[in-house]
């Protein structure tokens, strides 16, 4: 009995890549990954740990990492109070929600039907504009971001909506992740519908964006984190402050740390990190065997 | 799509029948497929194809964004090689050095845990995964609040207090402010950071390969881990190894601007963390020599270029 269950544990079946279950040749990585996330995890952690932390707690000599009183102040101080040019907190919030639902459809379509093209259209520029959007790949957007200024001033959309939405859409990664994704599909199932007599526009949307679904939840991840984060635009693009976002509110506490503010401040970027953080987790938890299964197409040739 | 076929045949009227048909017949066979493409292509031209020429052209001119920029030559390129002290000295040695061991040094560490991670069972590599890629998905911007405290200067910050603790500090030391320590804090939050994009792909890849190649090996003689690693593994995912390389360098070269987010001041104290991108924003938005920055962020572009075709050379699956 008892031998029976260690061959289990000590059988071939299990050891290398992708194992059903246990094996005690596992034992060794599991050495190696446990201190090693729990390092990974430690400011994680910290950000949970101090948005609920009272005053006192936060400025606690010695320090402590983990909070002993959990409050829920600093978040009703969050949402109760102004900020310094007189915007409630929660305009802040409201244009993040707003900006990064917008973005996130918007770049799944334009994405989706460029990839549409890409991959299963005929047409003679096809080869040189997919080689074009994979250097771009490597593209720094920090690199040029005067001369992006210049073009964003010279188009008129300084301070408006459309600046916080427009630059992020182009995203070349997304655009190649789906294109290869899309590549997966056979092209019978698109020439049988074709003999069927559907149009371009019904193959897109009732045969390709269903059947891409896993690659569509990654762009959107994708997306998701460069809008929801993004504090760059409201820094470099707006000046009305109603129409900047939560994460520009967020530098704008981290950087006032010292002086009168820094007591009261302190408490609230706990509670706004905590915020900005959150969305993001729970985003990838949810979608993460979609992401999965959409990386296996990522590779380059 | 309707409506531009209608605009655009009006365009070519009755004497240019010829030229009429064949545009016809062009529009029917791929104007659908512009059609499709047209949105994004239209956003990647004036957003990313636009920006990257204007620098290369600006690059050549003297620009204060008040007077128009007027053409300098190569002037810009040869101040920045001989006139630009700070370049040279600070900027130039810390990038190096910051993406010497962000970039391949990172890479390697994502390839070894998406490797370690692939010898484990479904729910417990999900789980690892998920906590490796959890701090990529952490902004700058919430995370700069967490490091300034973690590292904080006085005696309440927790690195301090820690060592204090132990005995190993008498004095709190100003860990953001100190020359000698902010490149290392700068390149271990990035390290932290940098379980990205690139290793899912990479973890994905080393999953996908059939584990036929592992027995065949086996049975050729392949005896140990490392053998396999060199001889299967890395051969087999190729292609993600070079989607994995790709985006280690272009995260690297992004993230520059830490030095600037930790130390809440550019320049940083005593340029100790003043990266390329750090020295662009200084030349472009603080002495608004716009010409100038241009050229520097030109050597950034092809930088990142030249360090991708190292990548494609190493990875590329033809030969």
């Amino acid at each position: 009995m008892n031998a029976r269950w260690l061959s289990r544990y000590t059988g071939v079946k299990n050891r290398g890549m992708n194992p059903q279950g246990f094996h005690v040749s596992q034992i060794k990585f599991y050495v190696l990954l446990v201190p090693l996330a729990v390092i990974m995890l430690l400011p994680i952690v910290y950000i949970f740990s101090s948005a609920f932390k009272p005053p006192d707690e936060l400025f606690a000599f010695p320090p402590r990492f983990l909070v002993v009183n959990p409050t829920l102040n600093n978040f009703t101080d969050l949402f109760s109070k102004l900020s310094i040019s007189g915007i409630p907190i929660s305009r802040y919030l409201f244009n993040s929600v707003l900006i990064t639902f917008i973005t996130v459809i918007a770049s799944i379509l334009v994405s989706s039907t460029a990839a549409y093209s890409l991959s299963k259209k005929r047409f003679k520029l096809k080869q040189t504009l997919f080689a074009i959007n994979t250097v771009a790949l490597m593209f720094v957007p920090i690199a040029v971001t005067i001369p992006r200024f210049l073009v964003i001033e010279r188009l008129n959309l300084l301070n408006t909506l459309w600046v916080h939405i427009l630059p992020v859409l182009a995203l070349p990664v997304g655009l190649f992740l789906l294109k290869q994704f899309i590549d997966g599909i056979p092209d019978e199932v698109l020439e049988a519908a074709q003999i069927d007599g559907a149009s371009d526009w019904w193959i897109y949307w009732r045969i390709i964006l269903p059947m891409i679904r896993p690659a569509l939840a990654t762009i959107a991840i994708l997306t998701f984190q460069s809008a929801w984060n993004n504090a760059e635009i409201s820094t470099l693009y707006i000046n009305v402050e109603s129409m900047r976002t939560l994460a520009f509110y967020l530098t704008t506490l981290t950087t006032t740390t010292t002086g009168a503010n820094a007591v009261a401040g302190q408490g609230i970027a706990a509670a706004a990190s905590l915020i900005m953080f959150l969305p993001n987790l729970i985003f990838f938890i949810f979608l993460q065997s979609q992401v999965m299964s959409t990386m296996s197409h990522s590779g380059l040739k | 799509m309707e409506l531009s076929r209608q605009s655009t045949v009006s365009a070519f009227d009755e004497p240019h029948k010829g030229l009429r048909k064949s545009f016809q017949e062009w529009l029917n066979r791929e104007g659908s497929a512009y059609a499709f493409l047209s949105v994004y292509a239209l956003l990647f031209f004036v957003f990313i194809v636009v920006p990257v020429l204007a620098a290369f052209l600006l690059s050549f001119t003297f620009f204060d964004a008040i007077q128009p920029p007027h053409f300098i030559g190569l002037n810009n390129y040869i101040s920045l090689l001989t006139r630009d002290d700070t370049f040279m000295k600070y900027v130039l040695s810390n990038t190096i050095q910051f993406a010497v061991i962000v970039g391949p040094g990172g890479y390697v560490f994502a390839f070894m845990l998406a490797w370690v991670l692939a010898q484990l069972p479904k729910l417990p590599r999900t789980i690892f995964a998920l906590i490796l890629y959890s701090p990529s998905m952490t902004a700058g911007v919430a995370m700069a609040a967490v490091w300034k405290t973690l590292f904080s200067g006085d005696q309440t910050g927790y690195l301090n207090s820690f060592l204090m603790g132990l005995g190993l500090l008498r004095e709190p030391i100003q860990w953001l402010q100190s020359p000698e320590y902010l490149m290392t804090i700068m390149i271990v939050v990035t390290l932290w950071s940098s379980m990205g994009i690139g290793f899912l792909a990479m973890l994905a890849g080393i999953l996908e390969i059939s584990p036929e190649l592992y027995e065949a090996a086996a049975m050729d003689g392949l005896s140990s881990r490392w053998q396999e690693i060199f001889y299967i593994t890395i051969p087999s995912m190729k292609p993600q190894m070079l989607f994995g390389a790709v985006m280690a360098i272009v995260g690297t070269f992004q993230a520059g601007a830490i030095g600037v987010t930790l130390s809440g001041s550019n320049p940083t104290p005593q340029y100790a963390g003043q990266l390329i991108v750090n020295h662009i924003e200084d030349y472009g938005f603080l002495r608004y020599e716009m010409g100038y920055a241009a050229a520097v962020s030109v050597v950034l572009l092809l930088m990142v270029l030249f360090f991708s075709r190292v990548a494609t050379r190493l990875f590329a699956s033809q030969p």
